[in-house]
């Protein structure tokens, strides 16, 4: 096992944001908890057939030999763990990938403090669970400290590059794993697996490397970085049936819950520590749930009956609008929003 | 359960190859109305009637703008009965590079031609390019066919020039489909035509379903490629020694006799596990951790393999390489080798020949190669490495060449004389 024992561990190196972080911090990894089957007997799966025929199974597959070469060819990786369904997959797959071990990165969350309560509740209890070391970066910090300015509109999903990026220089992080997907937007699209950042965590996309096989080139300059994607070759429709596959736990609010909202920018937005209602905003009360989970001034959510798994995909298979064009006030500013984004260093 | 069919386009810049991509997400329901109106809204901005379906996979800022596709995008749709991962490539002569990258995990290749020019240099390059890659079968999208006014003729002759030039690169007659489409219209993609009743074959979708998507694992010698060695050291596992790695060709059973290779020693597999339980049998493609009877010394980099039928140790080796970088190859370069996980350093000792795609021929030791090239070079490693012919297990015959200094991909590497399968070298 690569345990990394290189003196990161002390969690009074690894925290961002102020001792209460402190508690999450686990350094032996014994008392995490299986994700999977409590027993494993042999099964009669042919997973030879299964990766063949089985897209899941394939992409499944995919994922854990991207966490593995990272593993084996990188110093200090780290994964972006918000609490989000993109980023609970994530963990999944790489508890999975080096099972019956535990997970040798640690997690980093880049936090608005624009939070849901019941995904933060739901981060801290995954990361207790299994054992995990996590980092939260918080934004506000960045405020106080006026590194960062408060934008006029309130959104704080663009205020944190800046904080990921001093994060990942503090820690000396050489990978770092996202929950991007290529079919979420076009720019994404045309991003590699491996993503070669400069040390302004800058993404150039005439300057990608090709990406042969399943050979990835992780060389990097003391100072670059490198940003991994397992979950490139999903889709949303991918990402909710294995979860249904699995039985992967997620925040409640991915499934319809009664919430008071109010219309703003053709979205259903709720009352938060970014703000409320103007007076000119009606507040009502509605059946609704998350799409997608970012900064809570800028995520809407949609009306939604779906309070299982299996409903879920029903709807997602009947949605006509993308998860992000649907909730995502962020990407709607320009045509190209998430490639200029991405180009100073977004995910 | 649908099965999963990675397939890379291919095409010259005019010849519609993003309206094609475009009309297959839009006619299997892939496209969404935001993303509708938002090409929709565009395509007016532009003075255009209807939606222009190209603009949904342009996705650069500058490839909107410019017309054209620049870099390697990969889009997804499904029908119920297969999920496709597309690897749209560009056309134009200077990103052939990026043909090379999409080739590299195809199990399908679609060429575009434009029914009014039929083959071109570009279609023939591309056909080339990947047969050396071993993608095991193409499809010809006639397009524009409407601007040919559906005439069968001419569909026949480019059908026919190119089913020649194909099994000329080494391909069997029914590796190989021609189509008569139009993407702009949607003729004979995901439906079948009124206007070409003398077409009695598949649409273009219709074949992408049904094509047999692998060659059949047991076919192919076992090996697995050490990512990772996994030792929990836990109260639960505390004796776990576990070999992680994806298994780049053939299957694996408990009991086999395997060898770990470069040192040679032998030993049989225990188990064959994964997070999910022990499997009876794991195949090509499946990510799992095998756990072996005897304690042998294994590290990342080194390869499991069939003990029957283990692949040749060696520092010296025959490669053909696909020149990727605009610095050119020059004999004697130093060069990184990255062949399956284990990376050593190299040196090309000679340069042997290039490959002219063009006309199907060869020209003895060139003084270089440059940027997009493709040439047959002699090789020599630090270390030895377990290599198979590229042309015997695809995986274990690839390699990167990686510039030592900037740490960029220089080149794609196929181990033995792939040229030769193209019916020359």
């Amino acid at each position: 096992m690569q345990v990394r024992t290189d003196g990161r561990e002390d969690c009074s190196q690894v925290r961002t944001d102020g001792p209460e972080d402190c508690s999450q911090v686990r350094t032996d990894g014994t008392n995490r908890k299986e994700p999977m089957t409590e027993t494993h007997p042999p099964v009669a799966l042919d997973a030879g057939l299964d990766a063949a025929t089985d897209n899941l199974a394939a992409l499944e597959s995919e994922a854990i030999h991207i966490f593995r070469e990272v593993a084996g060819e990188f110093d200090r990786p780290v994964i972006l763990f918000s609490g989000g369904k993109d980023s609970t997959l994530l963990l999944h797959l790489a508890i999975k990938a080096f099972w019956p071990a535990p997970v040798p990165f640690p997690l980093l969350h880049v936090d608005t403090g624009h939070n849901f309560d019941e995904v933060i509740e739901f981060r801290d209890r995954v990361v207790a669970e299994h054992g995990l070391r996590l980092v939260v970066a918080k934004v506000q910090d960045w405020i106080d400290d006026g590194r960062l300015e408060e934008r006029p509109d309130g959104t704080r999903n663009p205020l944190q590059t800046v904080p990921l990026l001093d994060s990942i220089t503090e820690h000396g992080f050489d990978a770092v794993f996202g929950g991007g997907r290529r079919d979420e937007e076009r720019a994404r699209a045309k991003e590699r697996i491996f993503s070669l950042r400069n040390a302004f965590g800058q993404w150039d996309p005439r300057r990608q490397r090709p990406e042969l096989w399943n050979l990835y080139n992780g060389r990097h300059k003391p100072g670059e970085h490198v940003r991994v994607f397992p979950l490139s070759n999903w889709t949303e429709a991918d990402v909710w049936n294995y979860i249904a596959k699995e039985k992967i736990e997620l925040p409640s609010i991915y499934y319809a819950h009664e919430r008071d909202v109010y219309w703003r920018d053709g979205m259903w937005l709720t009352e938060g520590p970014w703000g409320g209602p103007r007076d000119d905003e009606e507040v009502v009360r509605k059946l609704v749930r998350y799409r997608t989970v970012g900064d809570g001034s800028c995520t809407g959510a949609v009306e939604s009956t779906a309070t299982t798994v299996a409903d879920v995909i029903a709807e997602v298979q009947a949605s006509r609008l993308t998860e992000r064009g649907a909730t995502r006030a962020d990407d709607r500013l320009s045509e190209a929003a998430m490639e200029d984004r991405k180009r100073e260093g977004y995910f | 359960m649908s099965s999963l069919l990675r397939l890379a386009t291919a095409g010259s810049v005019d010849d519609g190859k993003s309206t094609l991509v475009g009309r297959l997400l839009y006619d299997t329901k892939s496209v969404l109305a935001d993303q509708l109106d938002a090409v929709t809204r565009a395509s007016v901005d532009r003075g255009a009637s209807t939606p222009d379906l190209s603009l949904l996979v342009d996705g650069l800022r500058s490839e909107r703008e410019q017309g054209i596709t620049i870099d390697v995008a990969y889009r997804y749709f499904a029908t119920p009965k297969r999920s496709f991962v597309l690897a749209d490539t560009p056309g134009h002569v200077q990103y052939t590079r990026n043909t090379v990258t999409g080739a590299s995990t195809a199990q399908l290749g679609v060429l575009l031609v434009d029914a009014r020019n039929g083959v071109i240099e570009q279609t023939r390059r591309h056909a080339a390019v990947l047969a050396l890659l071993g993608v095991p079968r193409l499809v010809l999208a006639v397009n524009k066919i409407d601007l040919v006014d559906y005439d069968e003729g001419t569909f026949e002759v480019i059908a026919k020039e190119f089913t020649d030039h194909a099994t000329a690169l080494g391909y069997g007659v029914g590796d190989v489909l021609s189509v008569p489409v139009s993407a702009l219209h949607g003729d004979n993609v995901a439906t079948r035509s009124d206007n070409t009743p003398w077409y009695t074959g598949p649409t273009l979708l219709a074949h992408l379903e049904e094509v047999p998507v692998a060659p059949d694992p047991h076919d192919e010698p076992f090996r697995l490629p050490v990512q990772y060695v996994i030792r929990p050291r836990t109260e639960q596992f505390p004796d776990y020694r576990g070999y992680a790695g994806q298994i780049s060709s053939g299957t694996v059973r408990p009991g086999d006799e395997v060898v770990v290779l470069p040192n040679g020693q032998r030993t049989t597999v225990t188990s064959v596990d994964t997070a999910d339980g022990s499997l009876e049998q794991a195949g090509s493609g499946a990510s799992v951790t095998l756990v072996l009877a005897d304690d042998v010394d294994i590290a990342r980099g080194d390869l499991i393999a069939a003990a029957a039928s283990a692949p040749d140790v060696t520092d010296e080796f025959t490669a053909a390489l696909c020149w990727l970088a605009s610095k050119p190859l020059k004999p004697g370069a130093r060069v990184l080798v990255k062949h399956g996980t284990k990376t050593v350093q190299g040196m090309v000792t000679e340069l042997s020949a290039r490959f002219d795609e063009q006309n199907l021929s060869v020209e003895d030791g060139p003084e270089t190669l440059a940027l997009n090239d493709i040439g047959r070079v002699e090789l020599r490693t630090a270390e030895p490495l377990p290599v198979d012919d590229y042309g015997h297990a695809h995986r274990n015959g690839a390699f990167l060449v990686i510039d030592p200094s900037s740490g960029d991909t220089l080149a794609a590497g196929l181990v033995g004389a792939p040229l030769s399968a193209l019916g020359v070298g």
